[in-house]
């Protein structure tokens, strides 16, 4: 008895644990940070709780029924006698409201679900376009400008302001991805050739983290964008400091190590605003070390961490487009310096 | 079980096994480390001082399907076909046709990627690293169907401007005739 009351104790705590770990958290689709998620959000939970609803009155009544059988003896066996009119018609009545009622109900789900597909489809007036190309296995941003050399590109991490909608351009550079940011929108297609668009509005700052959502390749798993709303003062001054070029090295170690940057393979597939590298393969780095992490989420941005993706990155992220490169040690602690100072 | 029906299988096995390499994904491994050199190489009959014998290096990559495939992807990105064009030539030499001025065995073309040639082939070594160039020399060496048919290509990532690698007869290297920009 003890044993049994202790078992329903540690049930419910771990149902109680579950329910507020799910409701919270940088990707999920349960915690709505922007309304395109905020509305289809609405449109689950009213139909999980009809749906529930409906479901527990079927099965009580069935068991009910069930229940409460009258127990047939070999007296009760009688030939089957036609029951009174009056019983007949509110049998037929009862069946036919409940049919109407379930027609009803499916017919305000239909009605429900069209309208949440209109507000999706929705344009709003928006005053930020950014566009978003998939590569294997990272995210490429571009803030679009007019003026050429307002133009952001930034990498695998996604920076949009509060309470405003913003245009997102969904393109691929080689095999389809899928952008899905759980808290504020859901997936989308990133097709090779097709450029489709959609609308994100989140409505509080906060971190959040999108997975590219269709099998990509061999690292699929680790290509993760962070998404990072801001208020829209400090995403002024975030997108008014990724417009400056890269900072100039102003020692002898940071110079050296631009000077290997520019020398060797690095530059072949990544570019740095203001320098001679232009690579357009890999990620930009004229902001590297502003970023949180490296290698599209794999690892946090620390120094340790760096000299390692530059020296192996297929140990880390095994099948990565980057290849290894064997540097001295003097040639690489001055190329992190240097990597570490553009910030 | 009858002598033909074991022999059959072990066949078949020996089959399977020897397409095991097709597939290998060779994602981080020590590039090969006899890299050739220009002064190792024979490109044509005429050489000063005694007759050397270059060593023969095979193309670690000839029967690897994906690292060919890898090899293509770098044959776009780093704008091979801004002079080759999708193999046809144009700028720079044809590479899907059976000239070769600089010779088509793997040393030869490995030499050709990473040290440059005249007339506008630039160097790739500083560019490249060993095992991305030995890539491409396998790609180069497919668009000629040099490497086994198993490895080849079967379609483009774009507009399919010539028959896929995988169906192009065996290549037959020969020597060129002209040398580049005395040609036409």
């Amino acid at each position: 008895m003890r044993r049994s009351r202790r078992l329903h104790g540690v049930a419910t705590c771990v149902v109680l644990v579950s329910c507020v770990v799910a409701c919270h958290g940088p990707q999920n689709v349960l915690d709505p940070a922007g309304s395109p998620n905020r509305i289809v959000n609405r449109l689950f939970w009213s139909m999980l709780v009809v749906s529930a609803t409906v479901w527990i009155g079927v099965v009580g009544a069935a068991l009910w029924g069930a229940l409460t059988r009258r127990r047939t003896t070999r007296e009760d066996l009688e030939p089957v006698v036609d029951l009174p009119n009056d019983d007949k018609q509110r049998q037929t009545r009862l069946v036919g409201a409940l049919i109407a009622g379930t027609a009803l109900i499916l017919l305000l789900f239909l009605v429900f679900d069209f309208t949440v597909g209109r507000a999706l489809a929705e344009h709003p007036n928006r005053a930020l376009t950014i566009e978003i190309i998939g590569h294997q296995w990272w995210w490429e941003i571009q803030y679009v400008d007019a003026d050429p050399s307002k133009i952001v590109v930034d990498a695998n991490e996604l920076h949009i302001p509060a309470g405003e909608p913003v245009q997102v351009t969904l393109s691929s550079r080689d095999v389809i991805h899928s952008f899905w940011v759980p808290n504020i929108i859901g997936k989308r297609d990133l097709i090779p050739g097709y450029t489709s668009s959609i609308f994100l509005d989140a409505d509080r700052p906060g971190t959040y983290r999108a997975q590219c959502a269709e099998f990509c390749g061999v690292e699929h798993a680790k290509m993760a964008l962070t998404v990072i709303v801001h208020s829209r003062a400090d995403f002024t001054t975030w997108l008014a400091a990724q417009r400056a070029p890269a900072t100039e090295p102003n020692d002898s170690s940071t110079k050296e190590g631009q000077r290997i940057f520019l020398a060797g393979p690095c530059s072949s597939c990544h570019s740095i605003t203001g320098t001679a590298a232009y690579g357009t393969i890999g990620p930009d780095l004229t902001h590297l070390a502003s970023r949180k992490t490296i290698g599209a989420g794999a690892l946090a941005n620390t120094r340790g961490n760096l000299a390692g993706w530059v020296v192996d990155p297929q140990s880390l992220k095994p099948g990565v487009r980057m290849p290894s490169n064997q540097l001295a040690p003097k040639d690489l602690l001055a190329l992190l310096d240097y990597l570490e100072s553009l910030k | 079980m009858s002598s033909a029906s074991s022999s059959l299988v072990m066949l078949v096995g020996l089959l399977v096994t020897a397409g095991c390499e097709r597939e290998n994904h060779h994602f981080s491994e020590v590039p090969p480390t006899a890299t050739p050199s220009a002064s190792a190489l024979v490109v044509s009959e005429l050489q000063p001082g005694p007759a050397t014998i270059a060593p023969k290096i095979d193309a670690p990559y000839d029967d690897n399907a994906y690292a060919v495939s890898e090899g293509k992807t770098l044959f776009t990105s780093m704008n091979c076909s801004g002079c080759h064009f999708e193999g046809g030539g144009g700028i720079g030499p044809a590479l899907m046709d059976d000239e070769w001025i600089y010779g088509s065995e793997p040393q030869q073309i490995f030499a050709s990627i990473a040290e440059g040639r005249p007339n506008g082939m630039p160097a790739w070594e500083y560019r490249l690293s060993t095992q991305q160039i030995w890539e491409l020399v396998s790609f180069v060496r497919s668009l000629s169907s040099l490497n086994p048919k198993g490895a080849r290509g079967g379609r483009d990532d774009h507009m399919m401007l010539k028959p896929p690698e995988v169906s192009t007869p065996k290549g037959k290297p020969k020597t060129a005739s002209a040398l580049p920009g005395t040609q036409h």
